[in-house]
């Protein structure tokens, strides 16, 4: 273990908190402070964890995402502190805390997209499947591998064909069949198909917000990505939008591995499977999501649990 | 807080509001109005006076010597159409690049001076584009070209569509590339696949001004194209363009030619009025889709 959290046990006691079997015997907990050497091939893991389908804990599989003593700074401001945090392969994480605690920062380390701004700057490891991503990585491949639906729906103004079908033309899908296949079964997955169906061609922006979100989740599921990373997705729809965009993420997980950055504690506990609090930049506890909650380690979570503060 | 708080503060207050705000808006039709007289003008007199010349023939005929009655500019249409596309050709790909990279990556030296370069090369006079032509091609290929007019033009319609195309790529929005990031497209793709078609109407129209203004050019013609009463559609020869027969057409001592000069201006107007009229459609249609 390289990295000393600040944060007491909770953190640094035993990082894969999440990975930690919840209501089980005490079984040793598998601790992997150095990641598996090599990747193992996606579809292999998948296939381990086919069987435990959403259960709390991840039996022993490697962590899709981890963050391992991470930091990141702004110039001079420390945005995140030393970050130790493992997200178990086919489940929700939810990243809750106040504003401006570094839950996005945290998130968009994933697929390095605060690469775009100026003057950041890292310490530490962060991983996908167990490969780093900070180092040499092709940011391009990462984010192949990597999909991310954002705080506004954000449809290329193209038609709703032409979104989805972004990603897979990148990748160089070509054949206009297969094209059509795999922009059908996205926008099922996305429970969007039904809406959408007799229109493909029209513009994606003539679509409603929540549509619009999903179908921005659609265009992401399109290339099979190993990890969905979703920053505050519902936090621009009503109410009944934002029902059908969770529903949504439940449906998704037995697929695929979601990290939900989220101000919004209902929804943290109606969907994530784990949740994480962070404040200030530090990760202050990080259990499940009933136990964090119900019984709550740290006083200071609760406070925030409880709306004494945030 | 009690409601009487939302009443206006004073009677007087409120009409003097009122003063205020018709006086403002009378002043804003007013400087529209005024704007529009002068156009409506020279429409309306373009109308009255090229008119009864314009006929079919004027289209399909080539211009009769002095002293026959008749006669076309269809040679002048031709080479109008044919000039601005080589201006086009020259001045769209290399100026809605500019512009891409402008608004894009412009933040360092060389696009300040690039920048500053294209502002002022938009206060050049026409005629000093022509003579730079003139020298850059008429002299090495020892000829006055279409070619030669075709490259002025070109310089001439640069500076609207790099600074045009830098506005509209900057007002895409940010979202939409950092979509494309996130789904692992790389800078390139990123640009020609999302940037550029979300800014494409607004390049279009850009485009569109830059070439209207660069048809009805005389000056840069003069020396490069130089002008043509034959029929030629060679790019190494001197080509007719209809600036050029208005010019030589109004100046000239016969009532017949100084109408054929109305026609023909006219004739250019509604060129550039429908060329930029079926482009507009056309991107309302793509915009719609």
């Amino acid at each position: 273990m390289s990295a000393k959290p600040t944060l007491g046990e909770g953190v640094s006691g035993s990082p894969p908190q999440v990975a930690r079997p919840d209501l089980t015997p005490p079984t040793p907990t598998p601790p992997p402070p150095t990641p598996p050497p090599a990747l193992p091939p996606p579809v292999v893991t998948r296939g381990e964890t086919q069987a435990s389908a959403p259960s709390d804990d991840a039996k022993g599989s490697p962590p899709r995402l981890a963050a391992r003593g991470f930091s990141l700074f702004y110039g001079r401001h420390q945005a995140l502190k030393s970050i130790t945090l493992e997200i178990p392969d086919r489940s929700v994480t939810a990243i809750i805390g106040p504003s401006g605690c570094g839950k996005s920062t945290l998130l968009r380390s994933f697929n390095r997209m605060n690469d775009l701004i100026a003057g950041v700057r890292t310490e530490g490891v962060v991983e996908v499947s167990g490969r780093d991503v900070l180092g040499a990585t092709d940011v391009v491949d990462l984010r192949r591998r990597v999909g991310m639906v954002f705080q506004r729906p954000n449809p290329f103004p193209k038609s709703i064909f032409d979104n989805v079908a972004f990603g897979l033309r990148l990748i160089g899908v070509r054949s206009r069949t297969e094209l059509e296949g795999r922009v059908e079964t996205s926008l099922k997955r996305a429970a969007l198909w039904d809406e959408v169906k007799d229109r493909l061609e029209r513009g994606a922006l003539q679509l409603s917000g929540g549509q619009q979100q999903r179908l921005c989740i659609a265009r992401c599921l399109a290339v099979e990505p190993e990890v969905i990373l979703m920053d505050e997705p519902a936090s621009a729809l009503d109410p009944t939008a934002t029902a059908r965009v969770e529903e949504l993420i439940l449906s998704l997980k037995s697929r695929y591995t979601i990290a939900i950055v989220t101000h919004n504690m209902q929804q943290a506990a109606r969907i994530s499977d784990h949740t994480a609090f962070m404040m200030m930049g530090e990760l202050v506890e990080v259990d499940t999501t009933r136990r964090l909650f119900t019984s709550p380690a740290k006083k200071i979570t609760e406070d925030y649990i409880t709306g004494r503060f945030g | 807080m009690p409601p009487e708080a939302f009443a206006p503060l004073s009677a007087r207050g409120a009409v003097g509001r009122r003063i205020v705000n018709a006086v403002a808006i009378t002043a804003c039709v007013m400087a529209a109005a005024l704007i529009l007289l002068p156009l409506a003008l020279i429409v309306w007199h373009l109308v009255a006076k090229g008119l009864p010349a314009l006929t079919l023939g004027f289209f399909m005929h080539m211009p009769k010597p002095v002293g026959e009655a008749g006669g076309g500019m269809a040679n002048a249409i031709v080479g109008t159409v044919i000039l601005v596309l080589l201006g086009a050709l020259i001045a769209v790909p290399v100026g809605v690049g500019t512009g891409v990279y402008l608004a894009e990556y412009g933040a360092g030296r060389l696009a300040a001076i690039v920048r500053y370069t294209a502002d002022l090369l938009s206060g050049v006079p026409s005629i000093v584009v022509g003579v730079a032509a003139y020298g850059l091609v008429v002299v090495p290929m020892g000829r006055f070209s279409a070619i030669a007019g075709g490259v002025a033009l070109g310089i001439l319609m640069l500076p609207t569509i790099i600074r045009s195309t830098e506005e509209v790529v900057r007002l895409v929005p940010q979202s939409y590339r950092h979509a494309a990031l996130a789904l692992g497209a790389p800078q390139w793709r990123v640009l020609l696949s999302v940037v550029v078609p979300a800014a494409w109407g607004g390049i279009l129209t850009a485009i569109m001004l830059a070439v209207a203004r660069a048809a009805g050019e005389t000056a840069p013609l003069l020396f490069t194209a130089l002008g043509n009463r034959f029929w030629s559609l060679s790019l190494d020869q001197p080509i007719a363009s209809l600036p050029v027969f208005i010019f030589d057409y109004a100046r000239a001592p016969y009532d017949d030619w100084n109408r054929q000069a109305w026609t023909g201006a006219l004739v250019l107007l509604m060129l550039v009025a429908v060329v930029s009229g079926m482009m507009r459609l056309t991107t309302r249609r793509i915009a719609r889709r």
